[in-house]
């Protein structure tokens, strides 16, 4: 890879940069993706390695961490040998076995990035962001806040160089302190490259040169980056381009230097000596890194061959007609892994399902006296449809502490002296007995349970924000077509199927939408439930379904429910029923979703190491949801933290299984999809959206400084958009330490029940889908459905793959619970 | 009672000392202590109120023990306790307790669990110790324990860039305020011809006998009173210093810089109030700056876009209107004031992270497209400028950096001639022609003699300059500063006669100091080739003890009440007479210059992102 920009083009230079700066978006939108997206197109080991020589980013752990990881047996030397025979061949293992164990390597994360703008400290003297940044920072938060200032920005609604140059015209206070700077902004001509002409002079530096001050803040920057791609992610709107903040820090750097130096200085590419290898320049793979990437393979290997051990070793069952109580979907979150297997345990007549949170309904959602909609899907999907809340007397409670009043002056002097000492009353009573308040986010208040939904288009709706209000039934019946098809769930229909959203809550959390479900947008799937359960309940869509092949007993229906991760607690929707055998069952059912939660928050609280596991189960779980009301828990729940597996298959595969909540589990019947056609969208959904959750927390967790948003302690809130550390510095995109720092930050391993052949084939469907596996951003197992043989995708073929582990049998799992705090390996369940 | 009353005031103190012997791993021992500790500290002085409240509310004066006498003066730590001692320590201890119970569970996991705890000890051990205060010497040990642990919580990350430098900035700032307080207690000194106690000055009538024939030095003394005050209560114009203190963990900013720390400018002026009320001009200046800062301080909150920014603007708008109801003569207002907005701005930064689903959700159902208020009905032109001169918060950075830091570092650069190579060359001749001087003084004419303290503390000062701009050298910063207190000492044996045990009382503290710096730094400089001042290298990282024995030894040397030299300071002040105002002002800017010089020294040498980079280094904007 040779890159040769010796002609300068500023839109290519744009281009390029936007492409490997951070793409998070605000706060309130919150997905997870690749954080290294940009290096996708690379073998994920080289693009590691690039991403490090170029932006200093450790991107793996290092050396002397595997090497402990090794010592307390958490990578295996078996694994570690079979890595190395088949990367470098059979005669190599202990030449290799030695450098991996005893080779003496330094570890260095020092990039290129800023070698070039580095001079201006070492021939200068003079330190740019020192004087720009804080400034810079300010004023951009100030253009893009979105309502914390209580004096809003006085321009509205044009561009940001617009803005400034309307300032700078009507203002005794100029941004400038030198006239030249003044001059090139006003002259509208004025381009990017006339100032890197000034400030740099050699246009074979100008990329490197903005690569170099754009990533000395990439998070202000990314965000510039993505709000200026989707202005829809900001709800009060702003105009703003990466352009404009370049030429905008490109004038304010001319301003300073004419200061310190006057007019004549010479551009910093005429006076170094020696220009600074190109950035993007052929990245060598050194034997320091070799070394790295076998450890990495070990490491994640080792997992691996416990899991697809334990697989090959699942008794398969009899095909016998067992009685089902009741049916249950959830979404494919790893956080529901725990709750299924309880569901099942306690109640053995109990069928679940996994599916993407969203249920396959897409639309936006707008809540009762909301002036926005929200999207409730997965992000890459614009939906049409739009669904409303509607209920009387929808009331939000306040808090005034947050008000704009107590900042101001004479109103903040009259509550000083009267309310200031209710915060203290109320301050105790936080600390002392933690409780809900108006600054909770609550998953149950994402809609109202009493209220109507308007999910069926009757043909005489007006569109609203130019959006079909509802589905029409033949819609609906599609898109319940589509669901059931997908996990397989085609007959034998129980009396009540429930469909069970999640959703998350916390409090003091900026990264709450992160939190929620992730297949609908960083929402709670609350609604989505609902409407499909409406969808399917409906006696002209069951018609419809039964014409394609699906029949829906008059007897069954279908009932929505939301779980909340955070507080182990469910909430069911619409479930008063005429008929008293139906509520008789439901009450019955009910218990057995209690009695698997309060066991799915032991579960959870084993990781926690502030709740002590010898509390009864009662006070465990009420310690548990006290997290989520917490003003000083930075951890109501650990979220996606140790995510490893997607597995796609029925769910026998696994039943027996114990997954330490490690899996995103999908359901899927391939003996009804012959051809790979659920499976492919099953796939072209999960492998950007569990691998993306998957890499940004790998990334965050090695690099939590660089990569992720670092300790969320000192976190300041930046216009409602972003978290920085203290006032002056870059928003910190990335997740924070406290999110991934028990994760074990290996690459997703997907598994997924066809045949090998088939599997290719559906992955090579399309290129995009493909990149994730060729190019090894995750790992990929088909199941034999028919022998249960594992096939291992290796270099684009399949290759069959023996395992080792051999997992243990264990009847009571629960005593695990008491004295384990780290990852538990594959158990067998008795 | 007034025995308990001293147990009070140092159970936090050896609290402190306690949990530096406590072990890092054990969260649960460490913050159970620190909660045990504060908890019942807490409860003991609710009871003690209900008890001081049913004997009348009187007020209590405590001489304790003497750390110095002489003749001419007698150094002694004294408590004194009264309705604004009961409100501060109240609320100070209420806050205390509640912030500990929040960061126990809050702090889980930080690197730096221990070094929290006990750095939030040794600052309640000095607030206690400045509020109880009895006079300005005790209520100094406790301002400069606040300085000092300030310091190390806003660089509590002391990996990053930010934090190391807003920490610096910070203790810049304090610093300023420490010659306020220096100058006060010398010319206090003069004025009363003792080492006063608050009790006395409470009495009117002495303030009032005193203040005649010595107005102007009463107005000295209370100006400089104000400038302490304004550094700490980030008044006009030291403002900006506040929003960037929070950058520790947030329970940190809570009670620093939301409630405890950030009002004990406020204290101080209460505690003086019967002093310089009676003057006009000090009034009228206490009332000017607190009102102006009031309204800047509002304009600039109003632009703030940050949460924690906005909460810091707010209460130094509302500390500045403390002052104007101080100025005014209410001082239970006043008191009242500072208790809610304590505990206000404690809560809203608290739950500063709230803000964002809060008011994104208010923001989704209230959504109005287009803002009114006050100013969009200003002229364009006014409402712009005012706008850019509120972001750039009334260029108050400037200010300071161009009256103050500018013209510090332009001396330094004067006297870069003075090189590491030929320093000494000047330095030891001069030094040596003033000892013989000194010991040959009968040879001198009278006149020679009056001017020689200034000359030789002038040179003493000039040495501390050049220090403060040496980049390359450490050992010469060093040498520099350690020599600047022989100068000193010199130059106040040319007044008056210093006995030896004085001598030797100051030089002990920092002869010690001194000595263990030069062991840190040769250790360093053996390991680490090309250590220098230029960058921050955050040795920390590797050599954490070292990084702990070198601040002590720069508190040594920068005359922190960690050692004798502290009193010792104080001594030669004494020795300064009442016309000397600049022999006094060079002394005060010494002491606050090499302290600050010290202080960046270790900040550059230990602190920040480390310079090897074997691991993950974070963005220097971070």
């Amino acid at each position: 890879m040779k890159h040769t920009i010796d002609i300068f083009r500023v839109d290519n230079v744009i281009h390029h940069l936007k492409h490997y700066l951070p793409s998070q978006a605000p706060l309130k939108d919150f997905i997870h993706h690749n954080t290294l997206h940009a290096f996708q197109d690379r073998k994920f080991f080289q693009a590691i390695t690039e991403a490090s020589n170029i932006f200093g980013y450790k991107t793996s752990l290092s050396l002397s961490e595997y090497r402990m990881l090794f010592l307390s047996g958490k990578i295996q030397v078996g694994v570690l040998e079979k890595v190395i025979q088949s990367r470098k061949g059979k005669g190599q293992q202990e030449e290799w076995k030695q450098k991996m164990l005893q080779g003496e390597y330094s570890d260095n994360f020092a990039g290129r990035r800023s070698h070039l703008r580095n001079h201006w400290k070492d021939l200068y003297n003079i330190d740019l962001d020192l004087a720009i940044q804080p400034f810079l920072f300010r004023f951009l938060c100030s253009y893009l806040d979105q309502g914390i200032a209580i004096w809003r920005f006085p321009v509205w609604n044009k561009g940001f160089l617009t803005t400034i140059r309307e300032m700078e015209r009507n203002t005794f206070n100029s941004f400038f302190k030198t006239p030249r700077a003044r001059k090139l902004l006003m002259d509208r001509k004025c381009e990017i490259i006339d100032l890197l002409q000034i400030l740099v002079g050699d246009e074979t530096l100008f990329e490197h040169y903005l690569f170099d001050q754009q990533f000395a803040h990439p998070g202000w920057s990314g965000m510039v980056s993505v709000i200026e791609d989707t202005p829809q992610s900001l709800l009060d709107a702003r105009r703003i381009s990466l352009h404009d903040l370049i030429i905008f820090e490109l004038l304010l750097e001319i301003d300073q230097l004419d200061r310190k130096f006057g007019e004549n200085w010479l551009p910093l590419g005429l006076r170094i000596e020696k220009k600074p290898e190109h950035l993007f320049a052929n990245v060598e793979v050194t034997e320091y890194r070799e070394v790295l990437h076998l450890w990495q393979e070990a490491f994640e290997w080792t997992y691996y061959d416990q899991v697809l051990g334990g697989i090959s070793k699942v008794t398969v069952r009899n095909e016998e007609v067992r009685k089902v109580d009741f049916q249950a979907l959830f979404c494919i979150d790893d956080r529901e892994c725990s709750f299924r297997r309880y569901v099942e345990d306690i109640d053995p007549g109990a069928e679940t399902f996994g599916t993407p949170g969203f249920f396959g309904v897409e639309f936006y959602y707008k809540p009762m006296n909301g002036k926005f909609s929200m999207k409730v899907c997965p992000a890459p999907v614009t939906p049409k449809y739009l669904i409303k809340e509607e209920i009387e007397n929808k009331t939000t409670k306040k808090d005034f502490h947050f008000a704009d009043y107590t900042h101001s002056l004479f109103f903040g002097w009259l509550i000083t002296h009267s309310i200031g000492f209710w915060s203290a009353i109320r301050l105790f009573i936080n600390i002392f007995t933690p409780r809900l308040s108006p600054a909770t986010t609550l998953s149950f208040r994402h809609m109202d349970r009493f209220s109507r939904l308007s999910v069926e288009h009757f043909g005489h709706e007006q569109p609203e924000d130019g959006l079909q209000v509802g589905f029409t039934v033949t819609e609906m019946a599609d898109r319940v077509e589509a669901l059931l098809k997908s996990i397989g769930l085609v007959g034998d229909f129980a009396p009540i199927v429930y469909v069970v959203g999640h959703g998350a809550s916390s409090v003091n959390n900026t990264h709450y939408a992160g939190y929620d479900c992730g297949a609908c947008s960083g929402r709670p799937g609350s609604v989505n439930a609902r409407v499909l359960c409406y969808m399917a309940n409906h006696l002209e869509v069951r018609q419809i379904l039964k014409s394609r092949g699906i029949t829906i007993p008059a007897t069954t229906i279908f009932l929505g429910a939301l779980h909340d991760t955070t507080r182990d607690e469910i909430e069911f929707y619409d479930d008063q029923f005429t008929d008293a055998g139906k509520n008789q069952l439901h009450l019955k059912n009910k218990e057995v979703f209690q009695k698997a939660l309060l066991r799915n928050a032991r579960e959870r609280a084993r990781r926690f190491v502030t709740i002590s596991p010898k509390l009864s189960l009662r006070r465990l779980y009420k310690k548990v949801k006290d997290r989520s009301v917490s003003l000083f828990e930075p951890r109501p729940e650990l979220n996606h933290a140790t995510n490893a597996l997607c597995i796609i298959g029925r769910r026998d595969m696994t039943k027996d299984l114990f997954l330490d909540r490690r899996a995103f589990m999908n359901s899927y019947d391939c003996t009804i999809d012959p051809e790979g056609n659920s499976l492919f969208h099953i796939l072209k959904a999960a492998a950007p959206v569990c691998g993306g959750i998957n890499l940004e927390y790998y990334f965050s967790r090695v690099d939590n400084l660089k990569l992720g948003a670092g300790t969320k302690l000192p976190h300041n809130v930046m216009g409602l958009i972003g978290v920085a550390n203290g006032i002056d510095g870059d928003l910190r995109p990335g997740l924070p330490n406290q999110m991934v720092e028990v994760h074990d930050p290996v690459r997703l391993l997907i598994i997924a029940e066809h045949y090998p052949e088939v599997v290719l084939k559906t992955i090579q469907r399309t290129p995009e889908l493909y990149e994730w596996f060729i190019n090894e951003w995750v790992h990929l197992v088909a199941i034999h459905p028919d022998n249960r043989t594992i096939w291992r995708f290796e270099e684009g073929s399949f290759t069959e793959y023996m395992p080792d582990y051999q997992p243990d049998v264990v009847g009571n799992i629960e005593k695990h619970f008491e004295t384990e705090v780290d990852n538990l390996p594959v158990f067998l369940i008795k | 009672m007034d025995k308990f009353l001293e147990i009070f005031i140092l159970w936090p103190m050896a609290a402190f000392f306690i949990s530096l012997f406590l072990p890092k791993s054990n969260e649960k021992l460490i913050s159970g202590f620190s909660f045990g500790v504060v908890g019942l500290h807490f409860i003991s002085i609710i009871g003690f109120l209900a008890y001081w409240i049913s004997v009348g509310r009187g007020n209590i004066n405590i001489q304790e023990f003497s750390l110095y006498k002489s003749e001419n003066l007698h150094y002694f730590i004294d408590f004194y306790f009264d309705h604004v001692t009961a409100v501060y320590s109240l609320v100070g201890s209420m806050l205390t307790f509640l912030v500990i119970t929040y960061s126990r569970i809050y702090l889980h996991r930080e690197d730096g669990f221990k070094r929290f705890f006990y750095t939030i000890l040794f600052f309640y051990a000095g607030y206690n110790l400045a509020v109880y205060a009895g006079n300005l010497e005790t209520l100094f040990i406790g301002w400069e324990i606040l300085g000092i642990t300030s310091f190390l919580l806003v660089a509590f990350y002391r990996e990053r860039y930010l934090p190391v430098k807003n920490a610096l900035k910070v203790f810049s700032i304090y610093r300023i305020g420490d010659v306020g307080i220096l100058l006060a207690m010398w010319a206090s000194h003069h004025f009363w011809h003792e080492n006063v106690t608050f009790e006395k000055m409470h009495d009117i009538n002495q303030v009032q006998s005193h203040l005649q024939g010595h107005a102007l030095f009463g107005v000295f003394i209370s100006i400089m009173l104000l400038l302490a005050a304004c550094a700490k209560s980030a008044q006009f114009p030291f403002s900006s210093w506040l929003p960037r203190a929070m950058e520790g963990p947030t329970p940190s900013s809570a009670i620093f810089y939301g409630s405890l720390s950030v009002h004990l400018g406020v204290f101080l002026l209460l505690r003086t109030m019967s002093f310089w009320e009676q003057q006009l001009l000090p009034s009228i200046l206490i009332g000017t700056v607190g009102l102006f800062t009031a309204i800047i301080g509002a304009s600039i909150g109003r632009v703030q876009s940050s949460v924690k920014s906005q909460i810091a603007y707010a209460s130094v708008a509302q500390i500045g209107l403390i002052f104007f109801e101080l100025a005014l003569g209410f001082e239970t207002l006043a008191l009242v004031h500072f208790a809610g907005n304590a505990f206000l701005r404690t809560y809203q930064l608290l739950v500063s992270p709230s803000a964002v689903s809060y008011l994104i959700r208010e923001q989704f159902y209230h959504f109005e497209s287009k803002h009114q208020n006050i100013e969009t009905h200003f002229s364009k032109k006014l409402e712009y400028s005012l706008f850019l001169l509120s972001i750039k918060e009334w260029n108050m950075d400037e200010l300071l950096d161009k009256f103050i830091w500018k013209p510090l570092k332009h001396m330094g650069t004067l006297l870069s001639f003075l090189n590491s190579r030929n320093v000494f060359y000047f330095v030891i001749p001069t030094y040596v022609i003033g000892l013989l001087v000194k010991i040959t003084s009968y040879s001198i004419p009278p006149f020679m003699l009056d001017l020689l303290p200034e000359i030789y503390a002038f040179l003493g000062l000039l040495l501390v300059f050049r220090a403060y701009s040496e980049r390359r050298n450490v050992f010469v910063g060093w040498t520099l500063i350690l020599m600047n207190h022989f100068w000193v000492v010199l130059a106040i044996s040319f007044n008056d006669t210093l006995s030896l045990y004085e001598t030797i009382y100051y030089f002990t503290g920092v002869i010690v100091a001194g000595l263990l710096g030069y062991t840190v730094l040769y250790a360093l400089q053996k390991k680490e080739a090309g250590i220098d001042l230029n960058r921050f290298q955050g040795h920390v990282y590797e050599y954490p003890r070292w990084s702990a024995a070198f601040l002590t030894a720069c508190l040594g040397l920068a005359g922190f009440p960690i050692s004798t030299t502290f009193v010792g300071e104080d001594i030669l002040f004494s020795h300064i007479s009442y016309d000397q105002v600049f022999l006094a002002f060079y002394l005060s800017l010494g002491f606050v210059i090499s302290g600050i010089t010290l202080i960046r020294m270790f900040a550059r040498l230990f602190l920040g992102p480390h310079v090897k980079r074997y691991h993950a280094i974070a963005q220097r904007s971070s």
